[in-house]
C-alpha cells in the first residue's frame, strides 16, 4: 500500500524547495555577475582577436603581432621579467617564510605584520616611494656616496634595476605567504627524527623540511609569474624603454589608437603565457598541491610523467648535495670554534637567519615610510632629505577641488565594493561549504578566476562592454569592475572560515527551535563576524588601491585617487603627491588598525 | 675540568643533577637517575610534569641548564642529537611522508655512511622483525597507525642505538591496538634486549611493561621503584594518589614501630607499620587500597576493623566498589569481586571492613 503510493509520486516526492539547485540560489547573484561582466567580456575579446579589418573571421591580429619585432621583443622582456621577479621573490622570501614557520606563534604574528606591510600600503604609494629612493639624488644614492661606496651617483631607477627592486617588493609577500602556508603544514618534529636517526643539522633541513617546502615553493613561483607577467606601473614608473612590458603596449594600442581588436589579441598571448605556465605547474607538481593539503604528497596527478620523474630525481640529488654541502660548511665552523659535548656551542644557522630575514623584512616595509619626510618640503622638488618644514603640499591637496572629488569617488567606490563583494562572496561561500552542489569545482574555478587572470585582460573586456552600454565613467561601472576583482578574497576567506565552523553550533540553535534564518542572523553570523570584517576590509582595500580598470573606465573628471595619482606620477612628480601618499598611508594604516580592533573584539566576546 | 668529580658511568644512561628552565619556569628542578643495559624505564606522570622534557634532553633536542647527561659512558649533555647513540620514538611516528617504508628505515643507516646492499639487508631483517615484510615500498600514508608504529621502532633498531627513547608512543591508537602494541614492544625488548627509555602518562600502560617506573611530578622525581614497589609501597601522597585508587585518610601518630598505631578522624585506633622517624603527636596519611579492604561477616575477624554505615553500592562488572561512611564522615571505598548469586547488603545497613595491619601505608602529612 505504502510502496504503491510513493511510486505514484504524490506525498513522498520531495518538494521544490529542496532540491539542490533551488537551495544552491545564494551563489547565483555572484555567478550572474561574473557571467555577465567576467566572462562575457573576457570571450568576447578572444572573439575579437580573431577579427580583422574587414569584420571576417582572420588571424590577422596575431600574424602582425607575430612579424612584428617590437611585440615580439616585448614578450619577451616580459617573460624575462617575470622570470627575475619570481626568482628573486621566491630566493629571498624563503628564509622570511622558514623563519616565520618556525618562529614562537607570537613572534610570528607580529612579523607577519611586517611582511605584509606592502600588501596593505596602496601600490601608487609604494611605487612612488621608490622613486624618492632610487633617483639620481635620492636617499639610497646619498647613502653610498656619503659611505664613500661610491663617487658618483648609481643608476638605480629607469632601468632593470629599479624594475626588480620595485617587482620583488610588490610580489616577496605573495610569495611569503603561499610558502609560509605549505611549510606551516610541515611537521618540524620530522626534523628532529632526521637529527636523532643521525643526520646532520643541513641534511636535515634541505632533505626533510626544504623537500617536504617544494609545493609550497612551486605555488609560490606559479602565482608570483602570473602575477608579475600582467604589471605595468612599476615597469612604467621605474624601468625604462627597455622594459616595457606587454601590458605597457596594450594600454597605449587602447588609449592611443583605440585599436581592439588588436589590443585584445596581445591580451590573449598574455592569457596564453599564463594558461601555459599553469599547464607547465600541472606537468611537474600536479594542481591539486596549489590549493594544499598535499604537503606530505609525493605524487602529483602529473608526477607519473617522465618529466616529472627526471625531475624528481634530479631533485631529490640536488636536494642531497645542498645537505651535504651545508653538513660540510657545518663541520669547518665546528673545526674552527670546537663543538664540545660539556658546554654549550655557538650555533651558525640561526642567527644568520635572522640577519638574512631581518635585512629583507627591512626592505620588505621600510620604504613606504619615505614619502612622510618628504611630504613636508619647503622646497618644490622632491629631495631626500626634505628642505626644511612647512605644510603648503597638505595645503595644495586640501585647496584643490580634483583631488578632494577624486579622493572622495575612491572612497566611496570603496565602500560601495566592499559591501557588494562582501555579500555576493560570502553568500556563494555559505552555499560552495555546505552543500553538495553540482559542478562544485568548476563553480569554485570560475569565481577564482579573476585572481589569476590578468587585471588588464578584464579590464579591456569591460571597457568594450561598458563603452557600448553607458557605463564608462560611472560609479556603478567602477563598483562592477572593483567587485569582480575583491569577491575572490572574499569566497576565500570566508569559505576557510566556515569550513573551521561547528555545525553543531546550529544543529543546536534549529533544535532549540531557532529558524534557518534566525540561526544564520543569531548565531553563525555573529561567529564568523571576524572573516567577514576582514572581507570587507581587503574588499576596500583592493578596490581603494586599484588602477588597471580605473585606468580605462575613468578619467578627467570622474578620475579615483589612483588614477589622478597615476598621472601626476607619469607626467610630473611633485611634491603634492607625497603629501597624498601620505594622507593614503596614515588613512588605509588607521582604517586597518580600527578593523583589527573591532575584529579581535568580536572574537574575544 | 672537574672530570674526576663525573667519571665516566657503568650505566647505558646515566643523569646527573639535570634542570631545565625556561626564564623564571622551571619544567625540571632536579633529576637524578641511572638505567642499566636491556632495562625498561618508564618517566609516569601527568602532564606538565617534566617527563617528556626530561626525555628531550636525553635525546639532545632541549638543552638542560645545568646537569649532565650520559649516554654508553660517553658525556653527551650538549652533544647534537646525530652525534648521539639513540633512536628516537616520536608520539606521531614522524616518519617522512615523501619516502617509502623502505627508504624510511634506511635513512639513519644512510646518515652513516652503509652501503646501499647493507642497508637492503637490514631493512629487511628490520622489516621481518616488525612482522611487516611486504610493505617496503609503501608511503607511511598508506599504512594503519599500528603499522605505522611498528615502522618507526624499525626505523630505530635499525642502527642499533644504545638506548631506545620512547615519547608516549602509544597515545594516537584506540585501546584494542594500544594493548596489542604493548605486548609486541616488550615481545622486542626482550628479544633484542634493548635499553628502552619510555614516556607515558597512563599508569596501567607503565605498570605493565616497565621494569622499573620513575615518577614524576611538577618537574621532580617523586619515586623511582618497580611498579610493585610503586604501588604497594608509594613514598609520597602523591605517588599513592596517581597510582591505582587509594583511600587516603589524615591520622595521627600514636606510635611509630613496625607494630606501629594512629588515630583516624573519628577516633578509631588503626594499628600500622609506622617509620621510626615519625613521633607521637604528628599528623599523618592513612593510605587503603581499595582492593585490600574486606567486608566482614559478624564473626569475621581482622588485625583492624572499622564500622560504618554502606552508603553507596556500584557495580562495575567483575567488582563491586562499596561507599562506606565512617563516623566522623571520613568515606572509605572497597572493591569486592561479585558473584551472580551473591546479594550485596542494603543501602544505609551498617558493615564491617578489616584489614591486615601490613595492607596499610602510613606516610607524612605534606
Amino acid at each position: 500500500m505504502n510502496g504503491a503510493t510513493a511510486a505514484e509520486g504524490g506525498v513522498d516526492r520531495p518538494p521544490l524547495w529542496s532540491a539542490g539547485w533551488v537551495k544552491a540560489w545564494p551563489i547565483y547573484p555572484l555567478l550572474l555577475l561574473l557571467c555577465a561582466f567576467f566572462l562575457y567580456p573576457v570571450l568576447q575579446i578572444l572573439w575579437l582577436s580573431f577579427i580583422d579589418r574587414a569584420g571576417d573571421l582572420s588571424t590577422e591580429n596575431y600574424v602582425r603581432a607575430a612579424t612584428t619585432p617590437v611585440y615580439l621583443r616585448t614578450l619577451g622582456i616580459t617573460l624575462e621579467i617575470s622570470f627575475w621577479t619570481t626568482a628573486y621573490s621566491l630566493l629571498a622570501g624563503y628564509p622570511v617564510a622558514y623563519l616565520l614557520a618556525t618562529a614562537r606563534p607570537r613572534m610570528r604574528d607580529f612579523l607577519t605584520i611586517l611582511v605584509l606591510m606592502p600588501f596593505w600600503t596602496s601600490f601608487l604609494v609604494r611605487t612612488f616611494a621608490w622613486m624618492i629612493l632610487l633617483g639620481r639624488n635620492g636617499a639610497v644614492n646619498k647613502l653610498l656616496i656619503s659611505m664613500g661606496v661610491t663617487d658618483a651617483p648609481l643608476p638605480l631607477i629607469f632601468n632593470f634595476t629599479g624594475t626588480m627592486i620595485g617587482m620583488v617588493h610588490a610580489m616577496m609577500p605573495l610569495a611569503v605567504m603561499a610558502m609560509l602556508s605549505v611549510m606551516q603544514r610541515v611537521d618540524l618534529t620530522l626534523v628532529s627524527a632526521a637529527r636523532t636517526l643521525g643526520a646532520r643539522g643541513g641534511s636535515a633541513f634541505w632533505q626533510i623540511f626544504f623537500r617536504l617546502s617544494v609545493p609550497g615553493v612551486a605555488s609560490a613561483g606559479l602565482l608570483v609569474f602570473i602575477s608579475a607577467l600582467g604589471f605595468f606601473i612599476t615597469p612604467a614608473l621605474l624601468g625604462g624603454r627597455q622594459q616595457t612590458m606587454i601590458s605597457q603596449v596594450i594600454i597605449s594600442i587602447i588609449q592611443e589608437v583605440l585599436n581592439w581588436r588588436f589590443a585584445s589579441a596581445l591580451s590573449v598571448v598574455l592569457l596564453a603565457a599564463s594558461a601555459a605556465m599553469f599547464l607547465l605547474y600541472d606537468r611537474l607538481l600536479g594542481i591539486s598541491s596549489l590549493s594544499g593539503g598535499a604537503a606530505s604528497d609525493r605524487g602529483g596527478s602529473g608526477r607519473s610523467g617522465f618529466v616529472g620523474r627526471l625531475g624528481a630525481a634530479l631533485g631529490a640529488r640536488l636536494v642531497e648535495a645542498l645537505g651535504w654541502i651545508c653538513d660540510r660548511a657545518g663541520q669547518a665552523w665546528e673545526m674552527i670554534f670546537g663543538v664540545r659535548a660539556d658546554r654549550p656551542s655557538a650555533h651558525l644557522s640561526r642567527p644568520a637567519l635572522g640577519i638574512v630575514s631581518g635585512l629583507v623584512i627591512a626592505f620588505l616595509c621600510l620604504p613606504s615610510f619615505f614619502v612622510i619626510p618628504v611630504s613636508f618640503t619647503e622646497g618644490s622638488f622632491i629631495e631626500f632629505p626634505p628642505k626644511g618644514f612647512s605644510l603648503q603640499w597638505y595645503q595644495l591637496y586640501f585647496g584643490a577641488p580634483d583631488w578632494i572629488a577624486a579622493t572622495l569617488k575612491s572612497f566611496l567606490v570603496a565602500v560601495l565594493t566592499g559591501i557588494a563583494a562582501t555579500t555576493l562572496g560570502a553568500a556563494a561561500a555559505f552555499v560552495l561549504v555546505r552543500q553538495p552542489i553540482v559542478g562544485r569545482g568548476a563553480i569554485l574555478a570560475v569565481v577564482l578566476a579573476p585572481l589569476v587572470l590578468p587585471r588588464i585582460i578584464i579590464a579591456v573586456g569591460l571597457f568594450y562592454l561598458f563603452a557600448k552600454i553607458g557605463l564608462v565613467g560611472t560609479v556603478a561601472g567602477l563598483v562592477i569592475g572593483h567587485t569582480i576583482l575583491a569577491a575572490p578574497y572574499v569566497v576565500i576567506t570566508v569559505m576557510a572560515v566556515l569550513k573551521t565552523y561547528d555545525d553543531r553550533l546550529d544543529h543546536a540553535a534549529w533544535s532549540l527551535g531557532a529558524s534557518k534564518w534566525r540561526t544564520l542572523i543569531h548565531i553563525t553570523l555573529p561567529q564568523i563576524r571576524g572573516g567577514l570584517i576582514a572581507s570587507f576590509l581587503f574588499a576596500f582595500i583592493t578596490s581603494f588601491d586599484e588602477l588597471t580598470i580605473s585606468l580605462f573606465l575613468t578619467g578627467g573628471a570622474t578620475s579615483t585617487l589612483p588614477r589622478r595619482m597615476w598621472n601626476d606620477l607619469l607626467l610630473q612628480v611633485n611634491p603634492t603627491l607625497a603629501a597624498v601618499s601620505t594622507v593614503v598611508l596614515v588613512f588605509v594604516t588607521v582604517f586597518i588598525i580600527v578593523a583589527e580592533v573591532l575584529r579581535r573584539r568580536s572574537v574575544s566576546s | 675540568m672537574d672530570t674526576h668529580l663525573s667519571a665516566a658511568p657503568s650505566a647505558k644512561l646515566s643523569i646527573r643533577g639535570v634542570a631545565k628552565n625556561y626564564g623564571l619556569v622551571s619544567a625540571i628542578a632536579e633529576a637524578s637517575l641511572e638505567m642499566a643495559e636491556g632495562e625498561f624505564l618508564t618517566l609516569l606522570g601527568p602532564s606538565g610534569s617534566g617527563k617528556s622534557t626530561l626525555l628531550m634532553i636525553v635525546a639532545g633536542l632541549i638543552q638542560p641548564t645545568a646537569g649532565d647527561v650520559w649516554i654508553g659512558g660517553k658525556l653527551s649533555t650538549y652533544a647534537p642529537p646525530n652525534k648521539r647513540d639513540i633512536g628516537v620514538v616520536f608520539q606521531n611516528y614522524a616518519l617522512f611522508p615523501h619516502l617509502t617504508i623502505a627508504e624510511n628505515i634506511a635513512f639513519p643507516l644512510r646518515m652513516r655512511g652503509v652501503s646501499t646492499a647493507e642497508a637492503a639487508k637490514k631493512v629487511a631483517r628490520a622489516l621481518e622483525i616488525v612482522q611487516l615484510p611486504t610493505v617496503a615500498g609503501r608511503l607511511p600514508k598508506e599504512l594503519s597507525g599500528g603499522q605505522q608504529q611498528r615502522i618507526a621502532l624499525a626505523r630505530c633498531m635499525v642502527y642499533e642505538p644504545s638506548i631506545i627513547l620512547m615519547d608516549e608512543p602509544l597515545g594516537a591508537l584506540d585501546r584494542k591496538l594500544r594493548d596489542h602494541m604493548q605486548l609486541e614492544i616488550k615481545r622486542l625488548h626482550k628479544q633484542l634486549g634493548i635499553t628502552v627509555l619510555y614516556v607515558t602518562h597512563d599508569q596501567e600502560e607503565a605498570m605493565a611493561m616497565s621494569d622499573r617506573i620513575c615518577l614524576m611530578s611538577h618537574g621532580r622525581i617523586e619515586q623511582i621503584g618497580s611498579p610493585h614497589d610503586l604501588y604497594y609501597r608509594p613514598k609520597t601522597v602523591f605517588a599513592a594518589d596517581f597510582l591505582g585508587d587509594s583511600n587516603i585518610l589524615d591520622a595521627k601518630i600514636l606510635e611509630a614501630g613496625e607494630d606501629g598505631a594512629l588515630e583516624i578522624v573519628g577516633g578509631s585506633k588503626i594499628r600500622a607499620p609506622i617509620a621510626a622517624g615519625m613521633s607521637g603527636g604528628a599528623a599523618a596519611k592513612l593510605v587503603l587500597r581499595p582492593e585490600n579492604l574486606r567486608v566482614l561477616d559478624s564473626a569475621g575477624t581482622a588485625d583492624n576493623i572499622v564500622e560504618g554505615e554502606l552508603s553507596e553500592v556500584v557495580f562495575t562488572g567483575g567488582m563491586d566498589r562499596y561507599f562506606i561512611t565512617l563516623p566522623g564522615g571520613v568515606i572509605l571505598s572497597t572493591k569486592q569481586f561479585t558473584d551472580a548469586a551473591a546479594v550485596p547488603p542494603a543501602v544505609g545497613s551498617r558493615v564491617r571492613i578489616g584489614w591486615r595491619r601490613d595492607q596499610a601505608v602510613v606516610l607524612a602529612a605534606e
